[in-house]
């Protein structure tokens, strides 16, 4: 799906656990996720550090989609 | 003062297998198999079961191959077997203690019954369960259409914890095969066929051979990939969860104990259940004609994790354990689709790296019409893999005279939708959800080419 | 042969373009749709060789249009060609054969692809490097053909006959054994082989490296030009896209569990955050109990909120969710096109996809 909307014009940041199946279908900027059944959450951790957690996840998400790439790149 | 045994040293582990037939089932006391036919006391199968404070009820039926029935939602089939060997337990370390790494595997006999099985269904856990219709256009697709069903149909206390629910039945659909089995085949066995299956040495010992395969036979491994997902995506070796452990070989006949149970109904056509873990085709043919017409070298369990550093790890573990057999070629097998493709890629890959062949077995999700992509990863080094079918294609099951379970769940199975009731009761439904249509292991002849 | 048919011949309609049409070359191709009595060019052969498969077979009309023309009208013509087709009440159609004519074999491939879902079979033919192969082979069936008119016999015998097996109704499993270019679609068969007994077999020979045929080739992927970079986000507009299935309190487009056939678009407008209370997941393809319990693990709006105020980034007050799970990559594609198209209709300027 990232690709199809990039394709479109607009620039998209993927954040997803499993980055090699997004490299493999061709999203540009990756952002590596936590874990498939909570991708920018952590059950493990008290809320305060989990909400932080999420907060840098979309941090790099930003960071990413401020970032020129040439092709795929994964923002780790 | 206990130790570890030596490991089985030279000597291969040897287990003889009695099948006894089974013709029919009916419910009366005692328990017991007389020509053929398995009478059940079910007042004491029920009290047995109900020990579990979580169960609510249990109701039992009974399901024949050709008659009109689906039975539906599906949670587990299981296959009742009994163990003869003392201190070796059938479904080791699930009904009692059993640490594989505290003693080797013996070897000795097992029996089990064969032509009929024990099918838990109950009140929908997940999404992703599914039904067998034992006659019909449905019935083709799997070998359950073909078995006596004993189905346990199970309700839990009203409250209770999806992960509990799911352990509830998973557990009771064990406690009632091995009730059947321990009363049934203790003793001296009735007349069935018998077979010694002999497995591949411990890659250790003396004598055992390396890289050239006795008498030029070709050196082949199998890879057994394990789903291991989470809440009802979950899958056991000797009762430890997959997920929390690190790539092993095992003793190949260990399943035949039900050394690996299923917690998962990941996706009722490519879900692995106990059944088809206990008769895994691909290690039951790599024994039988082991030693003539090829060295089966050994078998490594994997689990198939939801972090891409478990999947990296696990990977990177398999390919150097299964190299360290030495063979020329491995089969691998996958469990469940989609996230668990990327570690099928990443499993194929790294054994090729050694310089290993690889074949792969995979189902596919190409989309009803067919036109979509399969898998959701893909390397090229796998240029050798076995379809087992488009789980997508949409086939139309008339309305079947008997349901056992509920069928008003089929909207929302994994493969159905608010749309797949036709007029007149039919409904369309993708192989997706008919259990063991599209197995991985590969029991089935379906396949899938290009039109 | 046709069910309608009985004693009265059987009635194909067969389109050409301008030269085949008798107009003129090149230079006629902005000729405009017009219908002829009977068959003309190729029709004729087409009607021998029916003849010849003792097929009593009558080209009722042929429908002319210009490549050009068609090329830059194409709904507009198609409007008024199909229904002037359909009134000709015709058993089966017939394009072409298009040879390597790139405009021809698009229409042709066009008009067939039409037809179909209307209950008229159709049948037309190309040369492989014709970009209507790729375009219609899916959905279209295409007889292989030369890439000029000296293969025009083979092509029509080949297309005759394909067509005599579709008047009767045939279900045409294999286009290959027709002599059509394969469709690129999994067909699910029973092999006479158990696959565990196929996957040792195929083993064996790629151990000694025997040839074998892998059961599923491996696709190729293409990759898209990646966005320019943003300069500043203070101001821009960003959507959040979900596939890890975030919906809605009782799911209320009823998007499946697996299989997505849809997408749902929702409205975030005051929402501080997700709860259990308010939102759920869709998706059967993991355990869900951690995204029930707090949906901003897959769908981060309450950082989102925060991050705003400190970002300075306008939110796009709709969220567009679909699962993930066993859903075919046509149909990602397809949900993907049709959001993009809205996102930019309404001025997003960026993306955060999140998958599970």
């Amino acid at each position: 799906m990232a690709k199809e909307i990039e394709r479109a014009g607009i620039p998209v940041a993927h954040v997803c656990s499993i980055i090699t199946i997004s490299q493999t279908v061709g999203a540009n900027r990756i952002v590596p996720a936590v874990a498939i059944p909570h991708p920018l959450g952590n059950p493990k951790l008290p809320l305060a550090e989990e909400k932080e957690l999420r907060r840098n996840l979309l941090k790099k998400a930003f960071a990413a989609l401020q970032t020129p790439v040439e092709e795929q790149t994964v923002f780790s | 003062m206990s130790y570890a045994k030596p490991h089985a040293g030279v000597q291969p582990v040897r287990h003889q297998w009695n099948r006894i037939p089974v013709s029919e089932i009916g419910f009366s006391s005692p328990t017991r198999l007389e020509n053929g036919k398995l009478f059940i006391h079910i007042d004491e199968l029920a009290e047995l079961l109900q020990s579990d404070p979580n169960i609510g009820d249990v109701r039992f039926e009974i399901a024949r191959p050709g008659e009109s029935v689906r039975i539906i939602p599906v949670k587990d089939v299981i296959e009742p077997r009994l163990s003869l060997i003392p201190g070796y337990p059938g479904f080791p370390g699930v009904l009692s203690a059993w640490d594989p790494d505290a003693g080797g595997v013996p070897s000795g006999e097992i029996a089990s019954l064969s032509g009929m099985v024990v099918t838990t269904v109950g009140s929908i856990v997940g999404f992703q369960e599914g039904l067998i219709d034992m006659s019909g256009p449905g019935a083709r697709y799997s070998l359950f259409s073909g078995k006596l069903h004993l189905v346990l149909d199970i309700t839990v206390k009203e409250g209770t914890k999806r992960h509990d629910h799911e352990k509830t039945v998973r557990m009771a659909g064990i406690k009632a095969s091995d009730y059947i089995a321990r009363s049934v085949l203790n003793g001296p066995l009735p007349s069935g066929s018998r077979e010694t299956l002999t497995n591949p040495e411990y890659p250790g010992s003396p004598g055992s051979p390396k890289r050239a395969g006795r008498n030029g036979l070709p050196r082949i491994a199998y890879l057994y990939m394990l789903q291991s997902q989470g809440l009802l995506h979950d899958t056991y070796y000797c009762g430890v969860d997959v997920k929390t452990m690190l790539p092993r070989r095992i003793v190949p006949t260990e399943v035949l104990f039900g050394a690996i149970v299923s917690g998962n109904c990941v996706s009722a056509c490519d879900k692995n259940t106990t059944y088809h873990q206990q008769n895994n085709p691909i290690i039951l043919e790599l024994l039988r004609r082991h030693g003539t017409d090829w060295d089966f070298v050994g078998c490594v369990i994997t689990n198939e994790n939801v972090t891409l550093g478990d999947k990296q790890r696990s990977s990177t573990l398999s390919a150097e354990l299964i190299a360290s057999l030495s063979p020329d070629g491995v089969i691998v097998s996958k469990e469940g689709f989609g996230n668990p493709d990327a570690d099928l890629m990443m499993n194929c890959s790294k054994i090729e790296a050694h310089g290993i062949k690889t074949v792969l077995l995979t189902d596919e999700f190409a989309g009803q019409d067919g036109a979509s992509q399969s898998l959701v990863d893909s390397h090229p080094k796998a240029d050798a893999i076995v379809s087992t079918g488009n789980a997508n294609e949409v086939i139309v099951l008339p309305p079947l005279e008997k349901v056992i379970g509920d069928d008003r769940v089929i909207t929302e199975l994994a493969g159905g939708s608010n749309k797949c009731r036709l007029p007149g009761g039919s409904v369309a439904i993708e192989l997706q959800a008919l259990i063991g249509s599209t197995n991985q292991l590969g029991f089935e002849r379906i396949s899938s080419r290009f039109k | 042969m046709a069910a309608t048919s009985r004693n009265r011949k059987t009635r194909i309609v067969h389109y050409v373009n301008q030269f085949f049409g008798g107009v003129g070359g090149e230079e006629k191709a902005d000729c405009e749709p017009f219908t002829i009595q009977g068959p003309q060019g190729p029709g004729r052969l087409l009607e021998k060789m029916f003849r010849e498969e003792n097929a009593d077979v009558e080209i009722v009309a042929t429908v002319v249009c210009g490549d050009s023309y068609f090329a830059d009208n194409q709904e507009k013509v198609l409007r008024e060609l199909i229904p002037a087709i359909q009134g000709h009440r015709p058993d089966l159609v017939v394009a072409g054969p298009a040879f390597n004519a790139g405009r021809y074999g698009m229409a042709c491939g066009a008009i067939c692809q039409v037809l179909e879902p209307l209950g008229i079979p159709s049948v037309t033919a190309m040369y492989k490097e014709n970009p209507g192969v790729d375009q219609y082979r899916k959905t279209v069936l295409i007889v292989e053909s030369a890439n000029n008119v000296t293969g025009m016999e083979d092509a029509v015998r080949k297309m005759v006959r394909l067509c005599i097996k579709r008047l009767r109704g045939e279900e045409i499993e294999f286009p290959k054994a027709e002599g059509c270019f394969e469709q690129g679609i999994r067909k699910n068969y029973f092999h006479e082989e158990p696959a565990y007994r196929r996957a040792i077999d195929m083993l064996l020979r790629k151990i000694h490296g025997e040839p074998f045929d892998t059961e599923y080739p491996i696709p190729f992927f293409d990759r898209v030009e990646p966005r320019p970079a943003l300069a500043d986000l203070k101001g821009i507009t960003i959507a959040l896209v979900t596939s890890g299935g975030i919906v809605p309190k009782g799911n209320p487009d009823h998007i499946e569990s697996s299989s997505a056939s849809k997408y749902g678009k929702y409205s975030l407008e005051g929402l501080e955050t997700l709860d259990a209370k308010t939102h759920q997941s869709a998706h059967g393809g993991y355990d869900n109990t951690y995204a029930n319990e707090d949906p901003n693990r897959v769908l981060p709006i309450d950082m989102m909120r925060e991050l705003e105020k400190e970002l300075g980034f306008k939110p796009h007050p709709w969220y567009y969710a679909t699962v993930g799970n066993g859903t075919s990559v046509d149909n990602a594609r397809k949900f993907a096109k049709e959001i993009a198209v809205e996102l930019i209709r309404d001025g997003v300027q960026a993306v955060i996809l999140t998958s599970t």
